[in-house]
């Protein structure tokens, strides 16, 4: 009888996820550094919250890491929780210049993955196309005063002007945020580095390449294990790259990579030193009545993200957000269309390179909503136990604090209603990419080209 | 202005191509309304066609100079480009739209030889072989040759065909059929930049090459976005594709065809 009534309980608040959410802008964080003047290397390029949800890390073109920390607040209010406020800024990537192949290694930072907190310290991974580093994140706020030797300026006492001795001691000082690299992990691919991803060891990480995947140990810097690689022994023969990996959140020995024609394959590290073959392989036959020329590009899979139960795997294409259960490969359990009225587009947005566009995905702390990104600064969430779906707009428009946002709708075809939009109006240069959800609440980190949004959602 | 165009042009197929592909079996399950309809959708179709394969080569030539290109970009549109010929060596178009193509090769030639020149350059270099081509002129061979040629330049795994007399044979055979192949293959080795033998020469091809480079590239990416139609009624109608001067008189071709983005 009891399970009966905490079931219908929770029924009834899944079902009403969508009807009662208030989602609101909680914060626009504008990230700009020079004159309020928009530059190229601003454009974020990554979102990520540390386990607690207490931090939000951005990475932009720029090489530059931004890191946020949200307000502790009286939780007076359930679902009111303080803001996001800078809490440290550190450049983790320079230009370089590979002297070899005369060509510029770009500074973006393509991913920043959190270590789960051991000690007073943050620990994070950021990447850019060929070099990982660590960086310690630490906070200082006392320091040591009273020296015998030293003024508080820091000049040196001639040691004859001493008569007495003091023991220092620490007083307390503005907080100091402080960013340190402590492991640098270099020179291990000669590829676009796509995908880092920590092992539920919490002391390895693997590196993804489009050819290779790169075993590493968080302590060593000059070694690191090579586990997949696909590159053929002819370079003609190449027609696959790998888009995106991930290890299991529980299973050390697990872990996935999808590649450029949609499939995904899972590897177990226990059955061979090289996971050439891979223990499964999930691809959804195609659908025969949409062939195109295109059917192999919009397929090319731009994100794979484990539940975190770890009994799914949610997959980005260019058209769609597919869920796998990891039990079965022959085809996903749950197919969501994120804007389906693009595949009358798709020569179009072939010629605008927009087609080539790598849209990221999420799950919600509990597995029961995924969110992605769209055009015209839309992006969409879908709740996979109702199928309902919701199209949300991050702009500045739905600024103000507290306004609830609008669901939008895109008409495909036909006669346009009121307040829908128009395949042709849309803007297919304000796509958001990068999208990230609160590990425990309902927070969202949206961004867009140069923007971050917070959203929050209030539930009645 | 070139851009509005090419994006009305590429509008423009993206309604072709919606109906095109359904009437791609052209067989007898078609009833009598839908295979009267399809007989009046096979030049738009392949012409739609031919342009997706034109921006495809012009997308995967022109890469970014200083940073490498994307990867995963490029393989892409090379499976497109693969496609789209293995489909029209099915259908037997192959040759059907030669001379249209003559033209509009030369164009690519254009962008090309600078742009690969320098890296066959490197590859020439690297490798000591004196027949190894660029890839306009491998595109312009492959036009000329057998279909069946193609096929088995295409997909690697399949066993090689009969090779028709070739007017050009600028190369062996068997070099000739891994032409296109090989133009694709020269695309990636491009991106996998293979160290050059000398690295002062690799950096003054850069400061040369790269400076004519850009007037040619500004001048061609108008172009290409006038439309492809357009830019083959520009030329005049080829002598023949298949006579072994066309190397030479296509390079005496060079200079009206600047004069001719010159003035446009």
């Amino acid at each position: 009888m009891k399970i009966v009534a905490t079931w219908k309980k929770k029924s009834l608040e899944r079902a009403n996820f969508f009807s009662a959410s208030k989602w609101h802008c909680k914060q626009e964080l504008k990230l700009m550094f020079k004159n309020n003047l928009f530059k190229a290397a601003d454009i974020i390029s990554t979102v990520e919250f540390n386990h607690s949800g207490e931090l939000l890390a951005t990475g932009d073109k720029g090489g530059r890491v931004v890191i946020f920390q949200q307000e502790q607040e009286n939780k007076t209010q359930a679902h009111s929780r303080g803001e996001y406020n800078v809490y440290s800024t550190f450049q983790s990537h320079e230009p370089e210049f590979d002297y070899l192949k005369s060509l510029e290694i770009e500074e973006k930072i393509n991913k920043i993955r959190w270590l789960p907190q051991k000690n007073a310290a943050q620990f994070l991974l950021s990447t850019n196309d060929k070099t990982i580093k660590l960086w310690k994140i630490s906070e200082r706020d006392k320091r040591p005063e009273g020296y015998n030797l030293k003024e508080e300026d820091g000049r040196y006492r001639d040691p004859t002007t001493v008569t007495t001795l003091r023991v220092p001691v620490f007083r307390p000082m503005d907080l100091m945020v402080e960013a340190s690299p402590r492991r640098i992990f270099a020179n291990a691919h000669t590829y676009h580095i796509n995908s880092i991803s920590i092992n539920s060891d919490y002391e390895t990480y693997l590196s993804a390449d489009d050819l290779r995947i790169n075993l590493w140990h968080l302590e060593i810097t000059d070694r690191s294990f090579n586990i997949v690689d696909i590159k053929p022994a002819n370079m003609e023969e190449l027609t696959e790259v790998i888009t995106a990996a991930e290890f299991h959140p529980n299973s050390c020995n697990t872990f996935v990579y999808s590649s450029s024609k949609g499939t995904i394959r899972l590897c177990d590290m226990r059955a061979s030193a090289l996971c050439d073959r891979h223990s499964k392989l999930f691809e959804e036959p195609e659908d025969p009545s949409n062939r195109s020329f295109f059917s192999e590009i919009i397929s090319s899979i731009s994100d794979v993200k484990f539940s975190h139960s770890g009994r799914y795997m949610m997959t980005r294409d260019y058209l769609s957000v597919k869920i796998w259960d990891l039990n079965m490969e022959n085809r996903p359990v749950e197919t969501y269309q994120v804007h389906e009225y693009l595949r009358s587009k798709l020569c179009s947005l072939y010629e605008n390179d927009c087609i080539f566009d790598k849209f990221e995905c999420c799950w919600n702390g509990s597995d029961s909503v995924v969110m992605t990104g769209s055009y015209n600064n839309f992006f969409r969430m879908f709740d996979r136990n109702t199928k309902r779906d919701i199209t949300l707009e991050a702009s500045r428009e739905n600024n103000k604090p507290r306004t609830v946002l609008k669901p939008r709708k895109v008409c495909a075809s036909g006669k346009r209603k009121k307040d829908e939009i128009s395949v042709d109006s849309l803007d297919f240069n304000k796509k958001i990419l990068h999208t990230a959800w609160h590990p425990k609440e309902n927070i969202i980190a949206v961004a867009t080209t140069n923007n971050l949004y917070i959203f929050q959602d209030k539930m009645n | 202005m070139g851009e509005e165009e090419g994006l009305r042009q590429a509008q423009l197929l993206d309604t072709m191509f919606v109906r095109g592909l359904k009437r791609k079996c052209f067989d007898g399950e078609e009833d009598i309304e839908g295979t009267l309809a399809g007989f009046k959708a096979i030049p738009s179709y392949n012409l739609q066609r031919q342009s997706l394969l034109d921006m495809s080569l012009v997308k995967l030539q022109l890469c970014h100079m200083l940073v490498e290109p994307n990867l995963c970009r490029s393989v892409l549109i090379a499976n497109t480009v693969r496609q789209i010929q293995e489909e029209m060596t099915q259908d037997g178009t192959w040759q059907m739209i030669n001379t249209q193509n003559a033209g509009h090769a030369s164009l690519d030639r254009l962008v090309s030889t600078d742009i690969l020149c320098r890296s066959s350059r490197e590859q020439t270099e690297a490798k000591h072989s004196p027949g190894y081509s660029t890839f306009p002129k491998d595109f312009e061979e492959t036009q000329s040759q057998d279909s069946s040629e193609i096929m088995s330049a295409v997909s690697s795994g399949q066993a090689p065909r009969n090779l028709q007399s070739n007017m050009w044979e600028m190369e062996s055979p068997q070099e000739n059929r891994g032409n296109f192949q090989k133009s694709l293959d020269q695309i990636f080795e491009t991106l996998e930049n293979k160290s050059p033998n000398s690295v002062e020469d690799l950096f003054s091809e850069v400061d040369s090459s790269y400076y004519d480079l850009d007037t040619m590239l500004t001048g061609m990416m108008s172009n290409t976005k006038m439309g492809h139609c357009d830019v083959l009624e520009t030329f005049p109608s080829q002598t023949t594709t298949n006579s072994n001067s066309n190397c030479k008189s296509d390079l005496n071709e060079l200079d009206h065809i600047v004069e001719i983005l010159v003035e446009s």
